[in-house]
């Protein structure tokens, strides 16, 4: 690669970087459920995206690489759960973490329904809870989760579906 | 559950998962975590014999180290200066005076890294 071209390929990852490190991180936080295994797993994200990027960009064809990022990071996280999963500890999973992502304003508001629906989503499948996170927290789209997800756009709108009323359930009788 | 209902429970769904600010000393770790890229490639260079140079078998590492200390290094100048770009349009007197702080900065940041090396 020219200099030149690599120059430009390093101001484009760090654009990537500081437009989706958020992104990142707050997938990776609502994964693994606390700060310290979520910035672990941030950091693994970006070194890993940054070793590929050229790569990456090349077979993107000029579509957003937000999908591509969260894959990584979803393909980290589960390799996390194997490795905890082989040496029992807490779980990584724990929703009183989850919890305490929230405000006493949350809560003061009356806000049982919240704490419902933050209990609720550690009982979906893995799947959904993941589809879950990248539509209301990263705001992705269908096309976007289905991107990161390996799914076709219909797969994806009718895991979301599922998701969203299997939650409601959850929710309505708890 | 009716439509209403249920946009309000789409709209308790993003409460409940709200976005998660990254921490700032996560900005520093993963500029140190590429500078220590750059080191390690160094480092790998330096502890190089030139004698070694002589079997063709070790002519690979070298060059890979070379190209990782490069990659990672333009990677965290441009990170430092991104970081420091706010400041740098607050302090500036026109555009012209923001592109020649910008440039500054570049150099002042691969000195930087120059030196560490």
């Amino acid at each position: 690669m020219e200099p030149k071209d690599k120059a430009r390929s390093d101001r484009e990852f760090s654009e990537l970087y500081s437009s989706h490190l958020r992104d990142v991180y707050s997938y990776a936080y609502y994964r693994v459920g606390n700060h310290h295994d979520a910035e672990d797993l941030t950091e693994q994200t970006f070194l890993q995206a940054y070793r590929h990027f050229e790569r990456a960009q090349a077979e993107s064809h000029g579509r957003p690489l937000r999908p591509w990022l969260i894959r990584i990071a979803h393909n980290l996280a589960a390799n996390l759960y194997r490795d905890r999963a082989r040496r029992p500890q807490t779980p990584i999973d724990d929703t009183t973490v989850l919890s305490a992502l929230h405000t006493t304003e949350d809560l003061v508001e009356g806000r049982d329904e919240l704490a419902r629906i933050i209990a609720g989503i550690k009982h979906l499948p893995e799947e959904r809870r993941e589809a879950l996170i990248m539509r209301f927290a990263l705001g992705m789209d269908n096309r976007e989760i289905a991107r990161a997800m390996g799914k076709t756009d219909g797969a994806t709108k009718v895991l979301l579906h599922r998701a969203i009323k299997q939650l409601e359930e959850i929710v309505t009788t708890s | 559950m009716n439509e209403m209902a249920h946009s309000d429970f789409e709209a308790m769904l993003h409460r409940a998962l709200a976005p998660v600010d990254p921490p700032e000393r996560l900005k520093t770790r993963l500029e140190s975590t590429l500078q220590e890229i750059t080191d390690a490639a160094v480092d790998e260079l330096e502890s190089w014999e030139l004698s070694a140079m002589r079997d063709p078998r070790n002519w690979v590492r070298p060059v890979v180290a070379t190209a990782a200390g490069a990659t990672a290094g333009t990677a965290l100048v441009i990170l430092r200066v991104r970081a420091q770009q706010k400041k740098r349009k607050a302090a500036s007197s026109s555009p012209l005076d923001l592109a020649d702080r910008t440039v500054k900065a570049v150099v002042g940041e691969a000195r930087k890294l120059a030196r560490r090396d």
